[in-house]
């Protein structure tokens, strides 16, 4: 499966929730498939896209919040994911879509492709509800079954990008545009 | 009142409710205080950059945050205080505990603690310098400038503060 069309199915169950989404390629594909003020394009500070997603949903508890997540960027700030155990948002996702390369800069291969199991890390971390994808069909059935909870959700990607354009917006609007659709919600 | 709660004191009128840090000896007590109160939502991190993703994002959902470090964590942070913060101008207040700035029992904060005011030179990154409980005040000026210019500040809270 391409990380594309994972996301597909992805941004059909996430709908206009809010998300925070890993720089470079996953934001270009997001951003072209369905752009909307509630998802946060980061665009520099690689690997802490996860963090942000915490500081979120932990000050706005009755707002669903999803993180969309490269491997080799969990790999960047696993520390994330003991923090977000230690917290329990019941109102957090973290998808991580690993494709076990840096793909951005011409596929050099991450850890995950030797030893390293970031679901058994998760584990590790605290995490009680861990999903491992391997086929896309199985995507839109596992995240319906997601109930309240703090969730870690690792997808399995072939690298291949897809051609997409670059996010046209600028870091201000992408934060305005968030931040007053924030303000709006019940949170 | 003892600096460690007049710090406290000034953090929570100030509006601060969201607090992220990483500890520091010469915190302790400030950390203490904000953990016993439970009037500020206090998140202990593992790496001070992370805290700073946290911090953000707790103003993207419409807090007034702050980071508490020592000045080896701003080493740490550069990079998350840059491309982050500065780029999406999203103003957090960073409490620094200022260690090796000249002589230190641990010789190994010299050489951060040498060039720490000369970093936050360099990232454009406003400071204020608390020496003593009479510089106090300047907390608060600090962060009046970080809500009037929506940018992130620094204030370095110096070890002699706790010498006195």
């Amino acid at each position: 499966m391409k990380r594309f069309d994972a996301l597909k199915k992805i941004i059909d169950v996430i709908d206009d929730q809010f998300v925070v989404c890993n720089l470079g390629q996953t934001s270009n594909e997001l951003y072209f498939l369905k752009d909307k003020p509630q998802n946060f394009y980061m665009m520099g500070s690689n690997g802490l896209s996860s963090s942000i997603a915490l500081g979120i949903a932990l000050t706005n508890p009755k707002l669903k919040v999803w993180c969309i997540d490269g491997g080799a960027s969990l790999l960047m700030n696993l520390g994330s994911l003991s923090t977000i155990s230690f917290a329990n948002p019941l109102n957090l996702t973290l998808i991580v879509i690993d494709n076990g390369v840096y793909e951005s800069t011409e596929d050099q291969k991450t850890h995950t492709n030797r030893k390293t199991k970031l679901d058994a890390i998760a584990r590790a971390t605290g995490f009680e509800s861990i999903f491992v994808i391997n086929n896309r069909e199985d995507i839109v059935p596992t995240f319906m079954e997601l109930g309240t909870g703090c969730h870690f959700i690792l997808i399995k990607t072939e690298p291949e990008n897809v051609d997409v354009p670059n996010i046209s917006l600028s870091p201000k609007n992408i934060k305005t545009r968030f931040m007053d659709s924030i303000s709006k919600c019940d949170n | 009142m003892n600096i460690d709660l007049k710090i406290y004191k000034l953090i929570k009128d100030s509006g601060i409710d969201f607090i992220t840090s990483v500890p520091c000896l010469l915190l302790k007590d400030i950390l203490k205080i904000i953990d016993d109160k439970e009037e500020i939502l206090y998140l202990p991190v593992t790496r001070e950059e992370e805290g700073v993703g946290i911090a953000a994002g707790a103003y993207l959902g419409g807090k007034k945050p702050a980071v508490l470090m020592q000045n080896s964590g701003l080493g740490n942070s550069i990079n998350a205080i840059i491309s982050l913060l500065q780029y999406y101008e999203i103003p957090v207040i960073f409490f620094i505990s200022h260690r090796g700035e000249e002589e230190d029992p641990i010789s190994a904060h010299v050489p951060m603690g040498k060039i720490t005011e000369t970093l936050l030179d360099d990232i454009s990154m406003r400071f204020w310098n608390i020496y003593s409980n009479k510089d106090i005040s300047n907390i608060k000026a600090a962060i009046n400038y970080s809500n009037e210019s929506n940018t992130s500040v620094a204030i370095l809270l110096k070890q002699s503060l706790w010498s006195e």
